[in-house]
């Protein structure tokens, strides 16, 4: 085909996929790249993304897919905020479909005042709009062993931050009136199998919300509409989602998920209750498993720190295998208990090696390595797995998980 | 005597100036409205409600209920599995189910009365929930075939694993001398 008759056959393929309303690829885009002369798509009424964007959580097929979970796709992320259709899941028997106009929180126990309160009432109380990190204590529980984790999502996806809104816990339980006996609340959802929690009384006074927003807008149903407990810093478990009870009670009323789950085995048999805090950890998202340098020159090395103990105060990036360590960059503000996003420029010489992050957190916490922890705590605890995660960089630039 | 009533409970008042209420919203719901919300217990056995049952009636139970996931005589693969013993938690992968590891039986009570059966929470009776708790302790040898749970024996139960659990030491790493 000559230029002449290639043109004339493009002219007609274009004016035949116009005609359709479709755009083909095929056609002169030096003209048409932008479509300067052709209408785009009309106003709506909720946005969507880009049909050019196809990232997803990702999750194993089960045959309980209502007690199970979708991770993060951390390694495709922007920023320190996860959009909320991207946040992770772990539901124990389903999202259920509640309706705001009925649901209502009941607080009772061992208060002066028990109450019911509807959707209507609590977003009468003086509310406040936080960001905060939300990680499963199980995340990364796939890392005690040899084998480590292929990508960020895999290893690390049960991690999330958002911008909460809602009211302070303590002004509800102000309003109840805590008796001085009452200790511990349980927190109670609404799906099919009550999910619950204890929560110290200390905790409840502090920074404990009782969220309905969610980055701008209400609560998306797997994160717990119209209502969640949100305990900053600690461990996804405890943020009972479609909350609609707490109980004031004298002592920890020792629920599954804090007996038979999230406890800590130790190599000794014992076992560690109610490790509450999510300890400070870090993860390079770019590059990072699964993608691939182009080839050797210039990167932005970066990533996400966060701890449940309070702010990061550095991330060190190691370029070489951990011999040596750079401070890298954060972004700011640098919340509490949320997400810090850290950059560091990078010059590839397309030679093997290994990337690493550590944080510090403002307690003066140092991200330990996962060999520490194991030293720490034998290979049978599941939860609570902070350690340095490595990414090996072969000389093809393919970017993968560094096993031990 | 009402002189005196009013007064401790003028008192009372007094020595509670955080519990003000501060925005009067919400209503206050009925001890029967409370009552409906579902029974949640302790280790003290707080909550739990009348009902009995043994292991002999848990069998039945369990066969209707709970065997299709948990396997026969709780011998379920995987996590669905409910027998073991404390010196199976050192093992490489450890054995974690309610004869090995849970601390307090009234837990067992109270996960099958809110969660199980998994696809129909909530459906079985008070004495059905105590029967098959009866039930799955004497597979594990924790109590006898006969033996009747119900609101005042349920908490005397011992389970192996009672003094398994230590509280949160961390940080164990990440620290200066760590």
């Amino acid at each position: 085909m000559d230029h002449s008759s290639r043109r004339s056959f493009l002219s007609i393929t274009a004016a035949l996929t116009g005609a359709l309303g479709a755009c083909s690829k095929t056609e002169d885009t030096a003209q048409n790249a932008e479509a300067p002369s052709r209408l785009g798509k009309p106003v709506s009424g909720y946005g969507e993304r880009s049909a050019h964007e196809t990232s997803k959580r990702g999750f194993r097929e089960s045959k309980t897919p209502e007690a199970s979970s979708s991770r993060t796709p951390l390694e495709d992320l922007y920023g320190s905020i996860t959009p909320s259709a991207l946040h992770f899941e772990r539901h124990h028997s389903g999202v259920p479909d509640l309706d705001p106009a009925t649901h209502e929180l009941f607080i009772h126990g061992l208060v002066e005042r028990p109450l019911a309160l509807s959707m209507d009432d609590i977003k009468r109380l003086p509310s406040v709009s936080k960001v905060y990190f939300v990680e499963c204590s199980g995340n990364s529980g796939g890392e005690w062993g040899a084998k480590r984790a292929p990508t960020a999502s895999a290893g690390h996806g049960l991690a999330s931050c958002s911008e909460w809104t809602g009211v302070p816990l303590k002004t509800v339980l102000a309003e109840a009136g805590l008796k001085p006996e009452g200790k511990w609340l349980l927190a109670e959802g609404a799906d099919a199998c009550r999910m619950s929690r204890s929560v110290p009384v200390e905790k409840a006074l502090d920074d404990a919300l009782l969220a309905y927003g969610q980055n701008g807008e209400a609560l998306r149903p797997g994160q717990g509409y119209p209502l969640r407990l949100i305990l900053p810093g600690w461990e996804g478990n405890t943020n009972v989602k479609w909350l609609h009870r707490l109980e004031v009670g004298d002592q920890p009323f020792m629920t599954k998920d804090e007996t038979s789950k999230y406890t800590d085995l130790m190599a000794d048999g014992k076992a560690r209750i109610f490790t509450y805090e999510m300890d400070a950890k870090s993860i390079i998202t770019r590059p990072s498993g699964g993608q691939k340098l182009s080839g050797p020159g210039f990167y932005e090395v970066s990533g996400l720190a966060w701890s449940g103990r309070g702010r990061i105060e550095k991330v060190e990036v190691s370029t070489d295998g951990g011999a040596t360590w750079q401070q890298a960059a954060l972004d700011e503000p640098r919340h509490s208990k949320a997400f810090t996003r850290f950059r560091l420029p990078w010059r590839w010489d397309g030679s093997e090696t290994q990337l690493l992050s550590r944080a510090t957190d403002e307690t003066g916490y140092v991200q330990p390595s996962v060999e520490d922890l194991i030293a720490a705590r034998g290979q049978n605890s599941i939860y609570h797995n902070n350690g340095i995660k490595a990414w090996q960089v072969g000389a093809d630039g393919a970017v993968g998980a560094q096993n031990v | 005597m009402f002189k005196l009533v009013v007064f401790t409970a003028a008192l009372a008042a007094l020595s509670l100036p955080a519990a003000a209420q501060n925005y009067g919203v919400g209503r206050t719901p009925s001890p029967d409205e409370i009552a409906s919300l579902g029974a949640t217990t302790n280790p003290s056995g707080k909550g739990l409600p009348a009902g009995q049952g043994t292991a002999k009636e848990g069998r039945e139970v369990y066969e209707l209920r709970c065997k299709e996931c948990h396997g026969p005589e709780g011998k379920g693969a995987d996590q669905t599995s409910f027998l073991g013993k404390p010196e199976q938690l050192q093992q490489n992968p450890p054995v974690r189910t309610v004869g090995s590891y849970w601390p307090y039986a009234t837990t067992l009570w109270d996960y099958t009365n809110r969660a199980m059966p998994f696809d129909r929470p909530g459906t079985l009776t008070a004495d059905q929930v105590y029967a098959v708790t009866a039930y799955i302790l004497f597979l594990n040898g924790i109590v006898e075939e006969g033996q009747v749970l119900d609101a005042s024996s349920l908490p005397q139960v011992q389970m192996p694993n009672r003094e398994g659990f230590v509280p949160d030491d961390r940080p164990d790493t990440g620290v200066a001398g760590k």
